[in-house]
């Protein structure tokens, strides 16, 4: 087993097998932290005392769960215990410290996985670019001069680097989707309601989403359906019965009805991005295009709602510490606040129009196919690119291809293509809860050979 | 040009924010973008019926 770059079925086998124990793994990964975090800039906290009395814990039980001693770190707007959840904000820091972790991070370790820190993120999540004016940029472990994407950035970054073998992040309109594209990892964005938020620090409440990003699709199916189930603690947390997932990932793609995403969906991406996706499509099969209807409006939908309920989130800390924000931020949310109310109930009726019509397209298609991103990853700093001898700002437009699908909520698995210089994703998009059929194709791909988690120079 | 900044000084007064004369313009810039792009929804036919979704579930 390759200590830095073992997955995490890799891990849980040998620790189970007794072949090494999980002191020993979560000990190598907090090493490996010490020894890279600083080029990287991937975690704001690390936890190295509770994470090996953890895995001395593991170590002496008998029976170890299918993540059994597999280090993992969140974004760091999960709550854990003890700490004051920031959100990548410098206002949360004067927050009270969490009394307790939040429900995943409970979950993965009732599994046997070992928490080892918090990961740096875009300020309360409203950023597409993994840069970040309190705790400083993360850098993409391809090339340290580039973005990792956000707003789940450590966490990409993270898992890309092999600091850690699973992370979480948190997508509202694409930030486990872009950072997981630019830093070439798998990543899982379920279904709307699917995975518990409990005990995560919300941006807007309409279109959160939480998942797992790995180095792998079988990873993500065991941290997936570990995490799976009923939670009170989140009103949007469905109690319809998980399906899991790891039985079904290896049974290939036979029968599956797989479409490419045409229309909005063709237009503006970068040859990188074509050439990603044109590789998955012709691994897989799929010649149909489909439309998503009226795909721009739904983007501009759920950019609508995000500025306003995310102005509307931080409106007390807007009077009271305007000047404590990034910036950028700081002016978005500004502008959010003042959205006149009749766009965002409009929006709102938009969401179920489309919504309806979108289901429409899965009776006849199992999965469609779209980039995850325009490009591949862009400078640090870099504020426009040209698409179509157009220049746009980047950071909003960093979530075109990601925006109009999680607006109704379809799972997405983004897999990594690994081109050179740098790798980029596609998202293999799927029917409300079926995030076995996504798992499946990503599964597939790696296993052709298409997609995989390119193992960056570092040392 | 500047279309929106009687809009927002007085959004502001509203809202009880106090915005230094140096964000204007980038406030400004943000909410012309959201507004360039919400007129693509609202100028988008729904019946009186249409249901919102505050709650969304897929």
């Amino acid at each position: 087993m390759d200590g830095a770059w073992a997955q995490a079925s890799e891990i849980a086998a040998a620790v189970s097998e007794g072949r090494i124990s999980a002191a020993a793994v979560v000990g190598a990964a907090l090493a490996r932290i010490r020894q890279l975090n600083s080029k990287l800039n991937a975690f704001t906290d690390v936890l190295g005392e509770r994470a090996l009395e953890r895995a001395q814990a593991i170590d002496r039980t008998r029976a170890k769960g299918p993540l059994a001693g597999v280090p993992f770190a969140v974004k760091n707007l999960f709550d854990i215990a003890g700490l004051a959840t920031r959100a990548g904000s410098r206002i949360n820091r004067d927050r009270a410290p969490a009394t307790r972790d939040a429900t995943l991070i409970a979950h993965l370790e009732a599994a046997g996985a070992v928490l080892v820190g918090a990961l740096n993120m875009g300020e309360y999540a409203y950023d597409f670019t993994g840069e970040n004016v309190h705790d400083g940029d993360c850098r993409n472990p391809h090339d340290l001069t580039r973005m990792t994407g956000g707003s789940s950035s450590g966490s990409a970054c993270a898992v890309a680097a092999g600091l850690t073998a699973l992370a979480l992040g948190s997508d509202t309109n694409g930030s486990i989707r872009v950072p997981s594209s630019l830093c070439g990892v798998f990543g899982l964005k379920p279904t709307y309601g699917r995975l518990s938020r409990a005990g995560t620090f919300p941006f807007v409440a309409s279109l959160d989403h939480v998942g797992p990003m790995a180095r792998s699709a079988r990873d993500l199916a065991l941290a997936y359906d570990a995490m799976a189930g009923p939670d009170a603690d989140d009103p949007v947390c469905t109690s319809r019965p998980a399906v899991r997932t790891i039985p079904l990932i290896a049974r290939g793609i036979a029968g599956l009805r797989i479409a490419v995403a045409g229309g909005y969906f063709r237009a503006g991406a970068f040859p990188e991005a074509q050439t990603a996706l044109a590789r998955v499509a012709a691994a897989l099969g799929a010649k149909a295009e489909i439309e998503f209807p009226e795909a721009a409006r739904a983007r501009a939908a759920a950019y609508a709602i995000t500025a306003s309920e995310g102005g509307a989130l931080h409106l007390d800390r807007l009077r009271a510490r305007a000047r404590d924000f990034d910036p950028a931020v700081r002016d978005r949310l500004i502008a959010g606040a003042m959205i006149p109310a009749s766009i965002v109930v409009k929006a709102q009726k938009f969401r179920c129009w489309y919504r309806a019509r979108v289901l429409e397209l899965f009776a006849d298609v199992d999965a469609v196919l779209a980039p995850a991103t325009p490009c591949a990853a862009p400078r640090l700093g870099q504020q426009t690119f040209v698409l179509d001898g157009v220049e746009l700002a980047l950071r909003p437009n960093m979530g075109v291809y990601t925006q109009p699908i999680s607006f109704v909520g379809l799972p997405v698995v983004t897999v990594p293509v690994p081109l050179e210089p740098l790798p980029v994703g596609v998202q293999i998009i799927a029917a409300p809860w079926r995030e076995d059929v996504a798992l499946r194709i990503a599964y597939a791909l790696e296993h052709m050979g298409i997609a995989s988690a390119k193992r960056p120079a570092l040392e | 040009m500047d279309s929106h900044t009687d809009f927002i000084d007085a959004a502001a007064r509203v809202l009880e924010l106090s915005i230094d004369p140096a964000w204007k313009a980038a406030v400004e810039a943000n909410l012309a973008a959201t507004l360039r792009l919400a007129a693509s929804f609202m100028e988008f036919p729904l019946p009186d019926e249409a249901e919102p979704a505050p709650i969304f579930r897929a």
